[in-house]
């Protein structure tokens, strides 16, 4: 079953993209800083404009109301924003179980949004996403502010969601051991181009 | 009650003051005093020609030029919105958002009270539709800039959070609510404290014309209530309708945040 397909897709500072991404699959993407790695995930969450077209299961986006697509097909961007005084209002239906498969023993659900470290907001940022329970995660350096420890966390957690709801994700790390470690297949941009990273 | 004119010397008298404080000023060194014998000369030469042109102006019964005229004063207060704003709106939205929802609240709320309050014969008498619209424009404009200026300031700085609210599903107008609240609230702030402090802190520059022109303070009062109120719902109403279009303009049909319309 595949959960996303990008057909002739096509965001800025790259060439049209042709991509397909099955159910529980993880796909890296890397490339230097500024090649569009960025702009293609926001692109396929529909938050910059593009060309071509996205499709998620059945459904296509530009038929699908924003909000609908970008719930199915959800963006974790590089940096957390929040808006709201306590953590537990950005995340109304979050599951007490994914709190603490991100290694948070205290509920952190009544805490301040300013008292939290950059770890911390990475990982909440991350509950916060999944609790909207997606279908194609669009991850954008997910690890780069986190200890090894939270770090291989993160990648437990995201593995194991995948799995269990037969989601697909594509993750942009800059790391070549962390994309040969998570992802069966990965992708590197050079130039505008998307090519398989042998 | 007779209004007592004013003669060359009456006014004089008040010049002698203005010049003895220039002559103070270069006694003490302060060096204001050319900027304020300038400054003197522009409002004097300034507000005699709008007397004589209001004269000329009073005198029209022609409700074409009286229209235009009225056009024109919106069209000004319209492009003052605009150059107040730090983030305007590319293209022709700049001057539209601040000119249509000044027509939709001031223009109309000056001719409602004119149809229904006042009830001049024609409504289109100078005399009283040139002064009520110049002060609703005049007073509306500050609110809706302020607004305005408010919301896009916040988007451009908040844009981070806007589009955090969007990933996480949220429609565009869920993400940019908070703003909008705080943006009319921004712009509504100027003229509830002014009402607060009519007549307390403050007598009204119109009211006190009046008086001293020979009115009833009772009569002046009244007038000035009537000011007052329109003043407030013609920003209340312009408000909202410039943060409502600004806000819709910042998203795009796929509710996508568009700071590229802003510059």
């Amino acid at each position: 079953m595949e959960q996303l397909r990008l057909h002739d897709f096509q965001s800025r500072n790259l060439q049209p993209v042709d991509l397909t991404l099955q159910a529980g699959e993880c796909v890296t993407l890397g490339g230097p800083s500024g090649c569009g790695k960025s702009l293609l995930l926001r692109a396929i969450a529909d938050l910059d404009p593009h060309l071509g077209e996205a499709r998620c299961g059945s459904h296509l986006q530009s038929q699908t109301p924003p909000p609908q697509w970008r719930r199915m097909v959800a963006l974790l961007p590089a940096e957390s924003h929040w808006w709201a005084e306590t953590v537990g209002e950005h995340m109304p239906d979050v599951e007490p179980e994914l709190l603490t498969a991100l290694g948070f023993k205290a509920d952190p659900l009544d805490w301040q949004v300013t008292r939290l470290s950059s770890g911390e907001r990475q990982r909440l940022s991350l509950a916060r996403l999944l609790s909207n329970r997606p279908r194609v995660l669009l991850l954008d350096e997910p690890t780069a502010n986190l200890d090894q420890q939270s770090g291989a966390q993160v990648e437990a957690l995201v593995g194991r969601y995948l799995e269990e709801h037969a989601a697909a994700a594509l993750w942009v790390s800059h790391d070549a051991q962390q994309r040969a470690r998570i992802g069966a297949r990965g992708f590197l941009i050079a130039d505008g181009l998307l090519r398989t990273e042998a | 009650m007779k209004l007592i004119e004013l003669t060359p010397l009456d006014l004089s008298i008040a010049a002698l003051l203005v010049l003895a404080l220039a002559a103070l000023s270069w006694r003490l060194r302060l060096g204001v005093e050319r900027r304020l014998l300038v400054a003197a000369t522009r409002s004097v030469l300034q507000l005699m020609l709008i007397g004589l042109v209001l004269k000329t102006l009073f005198a029209q019964r022609d409700p074409l030029l009286i229209g235009a005229l009225a056009l024109v004063m919106l069209a000004i207060a319209g492009y003052e919105v605009m150059a107040r704003q730090e983030h305007r709106f590319t293209g022709a939205w700049g001057l539209g958002i601040g000119t249509l929802s000044m027509g939709i609240s001031a223009f109309s709320i000056t001719l409602l009270a004119l149809q229904l309050v006042i009830r001049v014969d024609p409504w289109y008498t100078p005399q009283y539709l040139i002064p009520l619209l110049g002060m609703m424009l005049g007073n509306t404009m500050n609110g809706m800039a302020i607004s305005l200026d408010n919301l896009t300031q916040n988007a451009w700085q908040r844009r981070g959070e806007i589009e955090a609210r969007l990933m996480l599903g949220q429609s565009w107008q869920q993400a940019i609510g908070d703003l909008r609240r705080r943006a009319l609230r921004a712009g509504l702030i100027p003229i509830i404290n002014a009402m607060a402090a009519a007549g307390v802190v403050s007598l009204p520059g119109m009211m006190t014309g009046q008086i001293l022109a020979g009115s009833p303070p009772l009569e002046a009062a009244k007038y000035q209530i009537m000011i007052l109120l329109l003043i407030a719902a013609g920003t209340g109403f312009g408000a909202i309708v410039a943060v409502s279009l600004g806000a819709a303009r910042l998203f795009d049909e796929r509710q996508r945040l568009r700071l590229d319309r802003l510059r």
